[in-house]
């Protein structure tokens, strides 16, 4: 199973500032392995995050973003208390949810 | 005449103006960038799985780490990394951080150490080794180094140290003092510091481990050592070797009173 996300999100006046580092290695298909064959591409493909429930933010990655992406946004109206999750989907269909308190 | 003089001074003045204004120097540019990326410091990543191993049931004995000695006495992490490497009288050697966690990892959970010296980075265990690191050097983050160099063996692996690092051989005739013994000197678009006086806080020994955005991968101290060791074309020293060792006691004891910024991130 794939590796926690680190999410911090934090309040300033009526938005907040969310912070997420995911663990991926983002493999973008294009690299080959020492012996000449092509790494399978491996990328986080779908990315949603949800204020208590209702989605806020959702986006279509591909193969340009680095390993362990790191994704910063703002969020209108969060305020501390709220549950803030974050999910992804890769290539391969595997996923993971994480969640953390608004502060 | 004059008139049309001061106007041309005028005009050459505004044009220049904003082409000074913008351009930076590439030094600049490369901390501009490395603002960028503190906030997001992949290496919290590394430090979270750490903290999660050193509190896990692994090995043949199905032991945590949470009795390992660093330093400070079983168990005690907090301000354990800016005092490492130092002698250990159980083992009968002086030990930097990854070699101590490594004879923990024999002795409470029942690894074996040799195999896992001989594992590749960033490979196995190895993987294991940096997180564990990371995230013991982050409970340090902040701290000033104050390495002892009270035991004899200690001042020995200093002096080592200090041989090693001007020691000049290999195919190139390098040696580290090659590329980290005088101020000011860079490498492409990196700033080398100056590794043979106190380089000052977050520099060199206490800015690792640290996270290389450009390979994506979580380096430790030994790791940094080895592949300096490869830029050099030198063979490895290996993993937990006494030459890597005296290299970190030798800069550990120049970065005396340096802030610890590690976990750091590299370009």
């Amino acid at each position: 199973m794939a590796d926690p996300m680190r999410i911090r999100a934090q309040v300033s006046g009526d938005k907040a500032t969310v912070r997420v580092l995911m663990s991926h290695e983002m493999e973008s298909g294009q690299r080959k392995d020492a012996a000449g064959n092509t790494v399978p591409a491996w990328f986080i493909q779908e990315v949603t995050a949800s204020l208590n429930g209702k989605v806020v933010l959702s986006a279509d990655w591909g193969p340009a973003v680095s390993k362990n992406p790191f994704l910063q946004f703002t969020v209108k109206g969060a305020k501390a208390g709220d549950k803030l999750a974050v999910t992804w989907k890769d290539t391969k269909g595997e996923t993971r949810t994480d969640e953390a308190t608004v502060s | 005449m004059l008139r049309s003089i001061v106007g041309a001074a005028l005009l050459l003045l505004a044009c220049t103006a904003p082409a000074v204004w913008a351009q930076k120097t590439a030094v600049q540019s490369i901390e501009e960038y490395r603002a960028m990326l503190q906030d997001g410091n992949p290496a919290d990543l590394f430090e979270a799985k750490g903290e999660d191993l050193w509190k896990q049931q692994r090995g043949p004995k199905a032991a945590t780490l949470e009795r390992c000695d660093l330093g400070k006495g079983a168990g005690v992490v907090k301000g354990a990394f800016t005092e490492l490497p130092r002698f250990f009288a159980d083992t009968q050697r002086v030990q930097d951080l990854e070699s101590r966690l490594l004879s923990c990892m024999e002795t409470l959970q029942g690894f074996n150490a040799a195999e896992i010296a001989k594992t590749p980075f960033d490979k196995g265990e190895q993987k294991t080794l940096t997180a564990l690191a990371t995230w013991i050097a982050a409970e340090s983050k902040g701290m000033k180094f104050n390495l002892s160099q009270a035991h004899p063996e200690e001042r020995t692996f200093y002096e080592v140290g200090k041989r090693l690092f001007f020691q000049r051989a290999g195919p190139h005739d390098f040696a580290c003092a090659t590329c980290h013994g005088q101020d000011e000197k860079r490498i492409r678009l990196q700033d080398l510091p100056n590794l043979t006086k106190n380089p000052g806080d977050g520099v060199g020994f206490a800015a690792w481990p640290a996270y290389r955005v450009s390979n994506g991968q979580m380096w430790g101290m030994q790791q940094r050592l080895n592949d300096c060791y490869r830029q050099q074309r030198f063979p490895y020293p290996g993993f937990g070797s006494d030459a890597t060792i005296a290299l970190s006691v030798y800069l550990g004891v120049n970065s005396q009173g340096s802030v610890s910024v590690a976990p750091a991130i590299k370009r």
